[in-house]
């Protein structure tokens, strides 16, 4: 049942694609303030269970509650109808490997555009938290530029001030650093590593070992579909309960980009 | 021959008439083309094949056929079936389908050639699927597509001349009266096509507008 102490519980939620199994029966549970880094070698289903998580794909089975409150499902039991599922939805932001901004938008309205259009809060106010969202993650000059003339580092520093700007329960990013130059990992990680000492309630996938092991306050390792690990960073890493994640560990242990968080580390 | 084109002068109001009614046939059939184009587009991309087939026919079948012919059979011929439509009606129905299908099928590639991903973050953002259309996909769509549209909009103009064989007043047609009225063709001709040479810098300035608005973006 829903725990309204958490901000997310996932229960039991399955999906498939055709002949493939995807997630099988994946529960977990994040408390206020927590950041939990989902790891796991690719097609293990990180990023469906992400999508999963704000229904972006319909879960075959489970049920997923924020602020113990169902996604997907209302009150009678039926699934949501567009404008329900928009309403939770707006509680929950998204960061995407891609960046996914709005290219016909600039960096201000990028962030402006779901807070006006969506949740109806007054321009002004949305304007002034815009800003200041945009001073925070260093991109203030750049409020009207096209994000076609950032780079990409920029761009995902701007995903993620825009998805600051709805001020959401909880942040999912889906690989955010993936898409990058190795030069430029650096400094998404670092606004990623202030968000997370502000005590936001974050799910993260990503394939960065090094700023899992210092930002996460839980590591979720998921192999084919199922979480079969779930631990402390230092206790993950160090100790790795299963083979699947011995060798995972192991592979990813001398990777550049963690690396170069590293040394960013140790500057900051 | 100056002579000629002070005839051509004389009769400017004719002239002007026809090039109003011109511009009215064009902006309200190439309007019309555009929002019918909407509809047919997302047929095209249906995932249900009867519906996409349908929508494909129409497209294919518009664009083999002449438009002059296509005009002829809904004046001529609809009333052979017992539907009897006015000169202005039948142009504007021409038209208007004929050039919904080459909207439709520049649409769907400017649609087809949108990154996924902006868009999926609308939906995780909760817009509505009624404002996610309006406010996160049509405005892309149309800046990617705008010069296209531009391009078909001269196409429709230059169509509209062919409406002429349907007795509709616009500004071929006007030439016309005026030569066959006073025998005047090469003055009567050239200054219509002078006016249809405007016609089209007027839509081209507005495609180099939209353009300019696309870079900045790009």
């Amino acid at each position: 049942m829903a725990d309204g102490s958490k901000v997310l519980d996932v229960a039991g939620v399955s999906k498939r694609f055709g002949d493939l199994e995807v997630l099988s029966d994946i529960s977990f549970q994040v408390d206020k303030g927590e950041t939990v880094c989902v790891l796991g070698p690719s097609g293990s289903g990180k990023s469906t269970l992400l999508r999963c998580i704000n229904w972006l794909e319909r879960p075959d089975a489970g049920q997923v509650y924020l602020n113990g409150m169902q996604v997907g499902i209302n009150g009678a039991g039926v699934v949501m109808n567009d404008r329900e599922l928009s309403q939770i939805r707006t509680r929950i932001g998204m960061v995407f490997q891609h960046f996914a901004l709005w290219p016909h938008l600039t960096v201000l309205q990028n962030l402006m555009e779901a807070p006006i259009q969506v949740q109806r809060r007054p321009k002004a106010e949305v304007r002034d938290e815009a800003l200041a969202l945009l001073s925070k993650v260093g991109l203030l000059e750049k409020q009207n530029a096209f994000p076609a003339k950032l780079s990409g580092g920029q761009k995902q520093r701007v995903g993620i001030a825009r998805a600051l700007a709805m001020r959401p329960d909880l942040l999912l990013f889906d690989e955010p650093t993936s898409a990058l130059d190795p030069e430029l990992v650096g400094e998404v990680l670092l606004v990623m590593r202030d968000l997370a000492r502000e005590g936001r309630t974050m799910v993260i996938v990503t394939h960065e070992m090094a700023f899992a092991r210092e930002a996460a306050t839980r590591i979720l390792f998921l192999d084919r579909g199922r979480v079969i690990e779930s631990a402390a960073p230092d206790r993950f890493f160090a100790h790795p309960e299963t083979e699947r994640a011995r060798q995972f560990v192991q592979r990813y242990a001398g990777d550049t980009a963690g690396q170069q968080w590293q040394r960013l580390g140790k500057r900051t | 021959m100056i002579h000629d084109f002070g005839i051509v002068w004389d009769e400017r109001s004719l002239l002007l008439s026809g090039l109003a009614n011109t511009t009215i046939l064009s902006v309200l059939s190439a309007a019309a083309a555009l929002l019918l184009g909407f509809v047919v587009t997302p047929a095209l991309m249906s995932k249900r094949r009867p519906v996409a087939w349908a929508a494909r026919g129409f497209v294919d079948g518009m664009r083999c056929v002449p438009f002059l012919l296509f005009a002829y059979i809904i004046y001529y011929g609809f009333p052979s079936l017992g539907v009897r439509l006015d000169n202005w009606t039948s142009g504007l129905l021409a038209l208007t389908i004929y050039n919904a299908a080459y909207m439709a099928e520049i649409l769907r590639g400017a649609w087809a050639a949108q990154p996924r991903e902006p868009i999926e973050a609308g939906t995780a953002f909760g817009f509505s699927e009624v404002r996610l259309f309006r406010r996160l996909i049509l405005p892309p769509l149309l800046l990617a597509a705008g010069p296209v549209i531009g391009n078909q909009m001269i196409q429709i103009i230059k169509d509209s001349a062919f409406l002429t064989i349907i007795a509709l007043p616009e500004l071929t047609h006007a030439a016309s009266s005026i030569q066959s009225r006073h025998y005047v063709p090469f003055a009567a001709f050239i200054t219509a096509v002078f006016l249809y040479w405007g016609l089209c810098l007027v839509i081209e300035a507005g495609v180099s507008s939209i353009g300019r608005v696309a870079d900045a973006r790009r």
